[in-house]
C-alpha cells in the first residue's frame, strides 16, 4: 500500500518534470559547447556540470575564467549567482526537513530551479502528503531533469554546434517558469509578492553577480509575508 | 590566454562545495525543527518571488535579440501567464506559450 503510493508518486514527478527537457537539454548542450572551445578537455567539462549541476554559475565560472580573472573573483561570483539555493532550500525544507539525513543530501545535491520549482508546487497544493511520498516525488522530478543535464553537457562537448536561432530555445526557460508560477499565484499575497519582485528585479539589475535577483526576492517574499498577515488580521480580529 | 589548470580545479571542486553547502544548510541542519511563525510566513512566498524575479529580465530584455523588447517574446510571456493563472494547467499554459512564441516570430518574418 505504502509502496504503491509511493512509486506513484515516483511517476507523477517524472511526468512533471519531463517538460523540462526542452530547458535543460539545450542549456546543457550549450555549455559543453562553450567549455570545449574555452579549451577544457571532455573530462573537465563533464567533471564541471556533475560537481556543480548548476547552469548560470557554470556559465558565470566559465566565462570569468577565460578573461583571465583572478580564480578567487570568478569562484565568488559563481556563489554569488547560486545564492537563491539557499532560498530554495529554506523554503523546502517544511517539507522534506523530517527525512534521515542522507536523503536530505540528495534532495540538496539535485535542488535546481526545475526541481525546486516543481516540488514546492505540488507540495503546496497537497498538503496530506507523507514526507517519503515527498522525496519519491522529488526523485520522480529529477530523474528527467539532471541525468539529462550531464548527458547533453557530453553531447554539446562532442558534437561541439549550438542549436539552431530559429527555434528561440532562449525563451524555453521564461515560458516553462510562468507556467509553474502562474497557478501558485492563489491569493492577493502571493501576486503582491510575485509584483513586487519582477518590479524590483528590474529595477535593480544593474547590479552585479545577480545580485538584484536577491534583492528582489527578498523584498518579494517580505510583501507576501506582510500581505498575507494584514489580510489575516482583518478576517480574524482579535 | 588558455585557462590555468590548477585555477580550473580549484574553481570547479571549490564551487561545487560552495553550492553543495548552499543547497545543503537548511534541509540539513534545520531537518525536521520546528522553524517560528514569521520565518514560515517569509518561506512560503519563496517561490512566487524568486521564480518571477528570475526570469523578468529575460522577458523584458531577452538575449537573443541583444536585450531589446521582443513583441513575440513578451506577447508569449503573456499568454503563459494569463493562462497558467486561468486554467491551473502548466502543461497547457507551456503549449499556448510557445505557440504564441512561434506564431508571433513567424509572423514578424
Amino acid at each position: 500500500m505504502a509502496r504503491s503510493t509511493t512509486k506513484s508518486r515516483f511517476w507523477q514527478g517524472v511526468r512533471d518534470g519531463a517538460p523540462f527537457l526542452l530547458v535543460v537539454g539545450p542549456f546543457a548542450m550549450l555549455f559543453g559547447v562553450v567549455a570545449t572551445e574555452a579549451g577544457l578537455n571532455l573530462f573537465e567539462t563533464m567533471a564541471f556540470s556533475i560537481v556543480v549541476i548548476a547552469g548560470a554559475a557554470q556559465f558565470t565560472a566559465l566565462q570569468l575564467l577565460s578573461e583571465n580573472a583572478l580564480a578567487v573573483i570568478a569562484l565568488i561570483s559563481a556563489l554569488a549567482v547560486n545564492l537563491r539555493m539557499a532560498m530554495y532550500s529554506a523554503s523546502i525544507t517544511p517539507y522534506l526537513g523530517a527525512l534521515p539525513l542522507w536523503k536530505r543530501a540528495i534532495v540538496a545535491y539535485f535542488l535546481v530551479d526545475q526541481t525546486y520549482a516543481v516540488s514546492v508546487a505540488k507540495f503546496e497544493r497537497e498538503t496530506d502528503m507523507t514526507p517519503r511520498e515527498r522525496y519519491a516525488y522529488f526523485i520522480g522530478v529529477m530523474s528527467p531533469v539532471c541525468p539529462l543535464w550531464y548527458v547533453f553537457t557530453l553531447v554539446g562537448a562532442l558534437v561541439g554546434s549550438a542549436i539552431p536561432d530559429w527555434l528561440a530555445l532562449d525563451f524555453a526557460v521564461p515560458i516553462t517558469f510562468l507556467a509553474l508560477i502562474a497557478p501558485m499565484l492563489r491569493t492577493g499575497a502571493h501576486v503582491a509578492a510575485a509584483v513586487v519582485a519582477i518590479a524590483l528585479a528590474l529595477g535593480f539589475a544593474w547590479l552585479p553577480y545577480n545580485l538584484g535577483l536577491l534583492v528582489a526576492a527578498l523584498a518579494g517574499m517580505m510583501t507576501g509575508a506582510q500581505v498575507e498577515l494584514i489580510a489575516s488580521r482583518r478576517e480574524d480580529p482579535a | 590566454m588558455s585557462i590555468d589548470r590548477l585555477d580550473l580545479w580549484i574553481v570547479i571542486l571549490a564551487l561545487g562545495a560552495g553550492s553543495f553547502l548552499l543547497r545543503f544548510t537548511f534541509l540539513g541542519l534545520v531537518g525536521d525543527r520546528q522553524m517560528p511563525d514569521w520565518v514560515l510566513r517569509h518561506l512560503r512566498y519563496t517561490a512566487v518571488a524568486v521564480l518571477p524575479a528570475l526570469v523578468a529580465p529575460m522577458v523584458i530584455w531577452p538575449s537573443a535579440t541583444g536585450g531589446s523588447l521582443d513583441p513575440a517574446r513578451l506577447s508569449a510571456a503573456v499568454v503563459t501567464l494569463l493562462s497558467g493563472y486561468l486554467t491551473k494547467k502548466p502543461l497547457l499554459a507551456i503549449l499556448l506559450g510557445a505557440a504564441t512564441l512561434y506564431l508571433g516570430l513567424y509572423l514578424a518574418g
